[in-house]
């Protein structure tokens, strides 16, 4: 009997077994997927927890204040009394003055490495410049306590106040913190995300582009400022979006340095604050469920506008890398 | 030559220039960096400073044993959560998948990553401190470990990518299930590039300082367990240079020039062993 079973088996694996060994394979493949599935619907569960959490524990403040929060000045937490615009004012002045002074800078250094510089060189030129996007942001704020704040007190401001001092944005005493010293450390934190991404964008303007203008007679410069630049201008437009929401959201570096004064001021020597220094500084002093619901709300604006600027530059940078393969294909 | 070809080339020099000085100045600001660092930092580091408790405010000395310890422990709950989160993720995200959920997924874990680290502190407070009512280096890790997630299913999914299809095709018609390709030809031809993207993402998250303020908060002693706030290097930097005594801004310069000289070791092994990885899969 024994003999006549194991012949059968031996039989059912060429004709039947061979099925079951499938379904066995494809019921494996299965699991797997599903498991795989849970915890890629798990990053999706968490964001969507992060929104609602957020949401829920802004109600008191949203409820109290409703949208006169974003145009009320008054951050005073002994009477109960919050509105966001001194820190939105901060958060958007640091960030522009960041962009000012690294965008030129970074563009200029991206063009340098992409067109000028020999591939050896800006590819290790570049391997540094990453480097400097790994430094963590409080040693960033560390050098700007100690070293960026002396120099802007006793030099730059000085110097500024002297010679443009008749527009109100360089007036007033030189404190060293302020407006100016946390946009000079958000401008070294971006610099790096504007060179490198901007370098890549270059990268892939199609050689020819360059040629066809240096061919019509051209300078070097010109094909680059004409022709290549306005080619690659969505995908830079994209980085310096990417480096607005990162400067928009940076926390410590700006913390050590802006002076931590809720007010609004057109001067940029005078002190500020931000929506990031304001929850970083006061969050774990808050007292009152208002005051912490009133911070909770703050983070909750940090995120939608890094929300959409994210969104934003994405599809900026998809959208020249894009059109460059189609022009090279 | 005409005027005109003298002014052009004029501006072609100038201008050449100056994209040649914004380089410098990029690359000067590391150096910079690096050096002020060492200049202040090194002093300050001796035994005492790995092996003892902060001293008390006024007495001279002491070190951020705690602090070190903290910060490991801190990335090993990160990582604990964020290392199967971002390959499984990314595994999904590479192998299986239709269309429409995978871009959802991807799109999310961008956004992710894009978070401020103070907002990723700020829900951590909600989910892991308010309900226990104290902060703990748990909740510290948490925060740290959301910011992993994204890293992780972003480099899984670019080295799987990176697997040539016919080894795909070879295990499968060696009769490999899908799942045993992927387990046992895809992932270990991978394993290399993903181990030190990870690398380089927990190089990142041991820098955070924002999420972990109040999270796992700060401690000036041991923190013993899981469930005691935690002294971490990062907001021992930050307290201590924004404090107004001498003695601790030096250890916040050795501190600085400890937690920099790591991240900054990790990221250039980890680059240099990509950038050999990427040349021998060129040849």
């Amino acid at each position: 009997m024994a003999v006549i079973t194991t012949a059968a088996a031996g039989a059912g694996f060429h004709k039947g077994g061979i099925h079951a060994y499938f379904r066995r394979m494809r019921a494996g493949d299965a699991v797997a997927h599903i498991i795989t599935l849970i915890f890629a619907a798990s990053i999706l569960l968490i964001t969507l927890l992060l929104v609602h959490q957020l949401w829920l524990a802004s109600r008191l403040s949203r409820a109290q204040f409703g949208w006169k929060f974003f145009v009320t000045q008054i951050w005073d937490p002994v009477f109960d009394q919050y509105g966001a615009l001194p820190f939105i004012y901060g958060t958007l002045v640091t960030s522009a003055v960041a962009l000012a002074l690294a965008v030129p800078i970074g563009v200029g250094a991206a063009v340098f490495l992409a067109e000028l510089a020999p591939r050896r060189i800006s590819n290790g030129l570049a391997f540094l410049i990453d480097l400097l996007a790994a430094v963590p942001s409080v040693i960033y704020g560390l050098l700007g306590i100690f070293v960026m704040v002396p120099l802007l007190r006793q030099y730059v401001e000085p110097t500024l106040g002297k010679t443009l001092g008749f527009l109100p944005l360089f007036q007033g005493p030189a404190l060293g913190v302020g407006f100016l010293a946390a946009g000079a450390v958000l401008a070294i934190m971006v610099l790096p995300f504007i060179i490198s991404i901007s370098r890549e964008v270059l990268l892939t303007v199609p050689v020819d582009q360059r040629e066809a203008a240096v061919g019509l007679g051209s300078t070097r410069w010109e094909a680059t400022w004409k022709v290549v630049i306005p080619f690659a201008r969505t995908g830079i437009l994209g980085s310096v979006f990417l480096a607005l929401a990162r400067a928009l959201g940076e926390t410590m570096a700006v913390t050590m340095v802006i002076g931590n004064d809720p007010r609004i001021s057109a001067s940029l020597f005078a002190p500020g604050y931000s929506i990031a220094a304001v929850i970083a500084n006061e969050f774990t002093e808050a007292t009152g469920e208002l005051y912490l619901s009133a911070l909770i709300e703050l983070g909750l604006v940090l995120f939608l506008i890094t929300f959409i600027l994210n969104g934003l530059a994405r599809l900026l940078i998809l959208a020249t890398e894009s059109r460059s393969t189609q022009r090279s294909a | 030559m005409s005027l005109r070809t003298i002014w052009r080339k004029a501006v072609n020099m100038v201008m050449l220039s100056v994209t040649g000085l914004c380089a410098l100045f990029a690359v000067s600001v590391l150096l910079l960096i690096l050096g002020y660092l060492a200049y202040h930092g090194a002093s300050s580091i001796n035994l005492a400073f790995f092996t003892n408790l902060p001293k008390p405010v006024g007495e001279a000395g002491g070190g951020m044993a705690n602090a070190i310890l903290g910060s490991g422990k801190l990335l090993l709950i990160a990582a604990a959560m964020g290392v199967p989160i971002g390959i499984l993720g990314g595994v999904y995200l590479a192998e299986f998948g239709g269309r429409i959920f995978p871009f959802v997924i991807r799109y999310t874990t961008d956004l992710l990553n894009g978070v401020p680290s103070i907002v990723i502190g700020l829900f951590a407070y909600a989910v892991a401190v308010l309900p226990f009512h104290h902060f703990s280096t748990l909740a510290g890790g948490f925060a740290l470990g959301i910011m992993m997630i994204p890293i992780g299913v972003r480099t899984t999914e670019e080295f799987l990518r990176a697997v040539p299809d016919n080894m795909r095709e070879g295990a499968m018609a060696l009769g490999a299930s899908k799942t045993r390709a992927i387990f046992s030809v895809i992932i270990p031809a991978a394993i290399q590039g993903i181990a030190t993207g990870l690398l380089l993402g927990l190089a990142r998250i041991a820098g955070e300082t924002a999420p972990l303020l109040f999270t796992a908060f700060s401690n000036r002693y041991w923190s013993p367990g899981w469930g005691q706030p935690t002294a971490s290097l990062p907001v021992m930097i930050y307290t201590y240079a924004i404090s107004p005594y001498d003695d601790w801004h030096r250890q916040a310069w050795a501190a600085g020039l400890i937690l920099l000289g790591l991240v900054l070791l990790v990221n250039i092994c980890a680059r240099l062993i990509l950038s050999t990885r990427a040349a021998q899969a060129r040849q």
